[in-house]
């Protein structure tokens, strides 16, 4: 019985579901501007970096809200926290390969 | 003998069989057993699918020109070969069908936790399964069942598309009963149920659930872009586009090996059940084979580049794979170590599941080492791509996950059907398979260490001996596989009551009548005692105090 008590359903307010959706579409926006500007002349890579760092923010957001991510359970959130580790684990170990390739 | 007084042994008024009758109470039912039948019919179905196939590949190797086919038809089997049997086979074979079968029952619950999930993990299988056929039938594969790219996204002329998207659909299927699997452990077992005293089959599923559930979705994923690239012309993995054809190997290998411990844990959970049955012993060290599972399940995602020694990836790279693919050997002989201790000193008898288990150990062992073999850099580079690379896999695949399933199902059937099956029928087929098991397999090994490549339509004619000899293997194997399945299908109608407990075992599955009611128990039970605790069990009617007690089938 606590198991369901405790995974009763948050109600957002359509005005919270609104604000994210803005805010999405805000980063959407700067996503497509920092894609047309040049970043890569100051620091290799920035590019990449920056609509990386977008997308993950946007990400956490839709987990966080429209998931309700945020209102679970510490159980829920330990298992996604999890997955995620467990993806860092796969980027990780897969960009071991590419970042040693041209080691001699 | 069976320990179970004969009053006892008559099939119960009502169970889950004929609860309901009709099509459509088979086809909308959510109770979990009748879902394991379901799945049982749908693998046994792809199993001779991907058995065909094997047929084909044997007879046409037995002449080093080739005998059946022309190359390009040999590489759409051996292609199709490879996917219906692990993806529609091997992957869902023990966990969709004993693990749904037997997992609730075994924790004392009423059914899984998403009983209508389950079901419609059964419809994206048949699904999924529909959309390979009819790449089968259409053209056909010929990508390897690895489908690397840029072959599979931009050269191959053979009906990959519809195949990806069948692979891609059934990946749904595993991760769903995965996720039905793991609610289940932690929130329904029955009272008294600890985390310790879950017996090993259970321990097993969920180690398997964890992969399916953190694995499944990579591969998904990465056969979707493939299949995008290959449709949409999208830059995934063609360098012309811009791709990198390394990443869809460390993508799909992060999944795939993995994979091999989705087929492999659930046989040794099986094992883990009938060896302590046939010794009558409780387990050696219940805490660390428990652990192994799930130790084998962690360490296995961080193994997979030692698929890649030789495809272009980074030497430091490689080194650290290999490291860590010998990790692997620990928890796997931790395994091996504590049944083989449950063996010492026990009251062992023959029956035809522990044939099974036996066979498990030593194919095991042998699949097992050689696979270290594999793991070592060097020696990789010569044995890479041989058929070493086939006998190994095979001694896993076949000679533990198939072994480990047919002696399940040997098991288990009684309490499946409520019926026995003809002891010495089974126990000639049990070593018909494990001859032909070696027969087939072992020749393979010599022929890779002399350098015969995989997936090669022809040979040079030195190496005929050796395939002929592995061909002549195969039909023995086959006739190992056909005598089950006939004296199976006979038992449902003609074998002999076999009451709730023939062997006896220890578990929960042994205490509720066979077949067991739809709801597996008309009392909730409650667990008083430890895991295969055959010496403290007066209720199994064992003499455990003078000689060793003699088992089902000594008499």
């Amino acid at each position: 019985m606590s198991e369901q008590h405790s995974e009763q359903h948050h109600i957002a307010s359509p005005t919270l579901y609104l604000t994210i959706f803005a805010a999405l579409m805000i980063c959407t926006f700067l996503t497509v501007v920092a894609a047309k500007i040049d970043l890569n002349q100051y620091f290799s890579g920035l590019n990449i970096i920056v609509a990386l760092t977008i997308a993950v923010f946007k990400a956490s957001l839709v987990v966080l809200f429209f998931m309700h991510a945020k209102y679970s359970p510490k159980r829920t959130q330990l298992v996604i926290i999890a997955s995620v580790f467990w993806l860092a684990i796969m980027l990780f170990m897969t960009m071991s390969d590419y970042v040693s390739r041209s080691w001699t | 003998m069976s320990a179970t007084p004969a009053a006892v042994n008559q099939m119960p008024r009502e169970h889950y069989l004929n609860a309901t009758w009709g099509i459509r109470s088979w086809l909308l039912t959510t109770d979990h057993k009748r879902i394991a039948l379901l799945y049982l019919a749908s693998v046994t179905f792809f199993f001779f699918i991907g058995g065909a196939f094997a047929t084909m590949i044997r007879i046409h190797l037995l002449s080093p020109k080739g005998l059946l086919v022309t190359p390009e038809t040999y590489n759409k089997l051996f292609t199709m070969h490879g996917v219906a049997m692990i993806f529609f086979f091997l992957i869902p074979s023990i966990p969709a069908v004993l693990g749904n079968f037997l997992l609730p029952i075994m924790i004392g619950a009423k059914d899984l936790a998403f009983p209508k999930i389950n079901l419609l993990s059964w419809y994206i299988y048949l699904v999924g399964g529909c959309f390979v056929l009819y790449s089968f039938s259409t053209g056909g594969l010929d990508t390897g069942w690895t489908f690397y790219t840029p072959l599979s996204s931009v050269y191959s002329n053979s009906a990959v598309t519809p195949a990806v998207l069948g692979v891609f659909i059934n990946g749904f299927s595993s991760i769903l009963t995965g996720l039905n699997f793991i609610v289940t452990v932690h929130t329904m077992r029955a009272p008294g149920m600890t985390w310790f005293r879950l017996p090993l089959f259970v321990w097993a599923q969920y180690a398997t659930s964890i992969i399916f559930i953190l694995g499944t979705p990579v591969i998904a994923i990465t056969l979707l872009l493939a299949g995008l690239e290959r449709v949409f012309h999208l830059g995934f993995f063609n360098p012309a586009l811009g791709g990198d054809p390394i990443l869809f190997q460390h993508l799909f290998w992060f999944y795939s090996h993995p994979a091999v411990y989705i087929m492999i844990l659930p046989a040794m959970g099986v094992i883990s059940e009938i060896i302590p049955t046939f010794a009558r012993k409780p387990i050696f060290g219940y805490s660390f084979i428990a652990g192994s599972s799930i130790a084998i399940a962690v360490i296995g995602f961080f193994v997979w580049a030692h698929h890649m020694f030789v495809t272009g990836e980074s030497t430091y790279a490689a080194l650290t794979f290999s490291l860590l693919s010998y990790l692997v050997a620990i928890p796997s002989a931790v395994k091996v170590f504590n049944w083989t201790s449950t063996l010492y000193k026990g009251s062992i008898s023959y029956d035809t599941p522990m044939l099974y288990a036996l066979g498990f150990i030593g194919l095991f062992l042998i699949g097992g080492l050689t696979g270290l073999f594999l793991a070592c850099l060097g020696l990789d580079i010569h044995l890479h791509d041989t058929y070493f690379v086939i006998a190994h896999f095979h001694y896993i695949m076949v000679g533990g996950a198939v072994m480990g399933y047919v002696g399940g199902l040997h098991y288990w059937w009684p309490k499946i059907t409520g019926k026995l099956y003809p002891e010495f029928l089974a126990r000639i087929a049990a070593i018909t398979l494990f001859l032909g098991f070696n027969l087939t397999f072992f020749p393979q090994f010599i022929l890779g260490y002399l350098g015969m490549p995989r997936r090669y339509a022809s040979y040079p004619p030195e190496f005929q001996v050796l395939n002929v000899m592995s061909t002549a293997g195969a039909s023995i194997l086959a006739l190992g596989y056909l005598l089950p399945m006939i004296y199976l299908t006979w038992s449902m109608r003609y074998g002999a009551i076999a009451g709730p407990n023939p062997w006896p075992g220890t578990g929960l599955e042994w205490r509720t009548p066979s077949p067991p009611p739809t709801e597996n128990f008309d009392v909730t039970p409650e667990v008083t005692w430890e895991p295969y605790d055959y010496d403290n069990r007066p209720d199994l009617g064992l003499d455990v105090s003078g000689a060793p007690a003699l088992a089902h089938g000594d008499d």
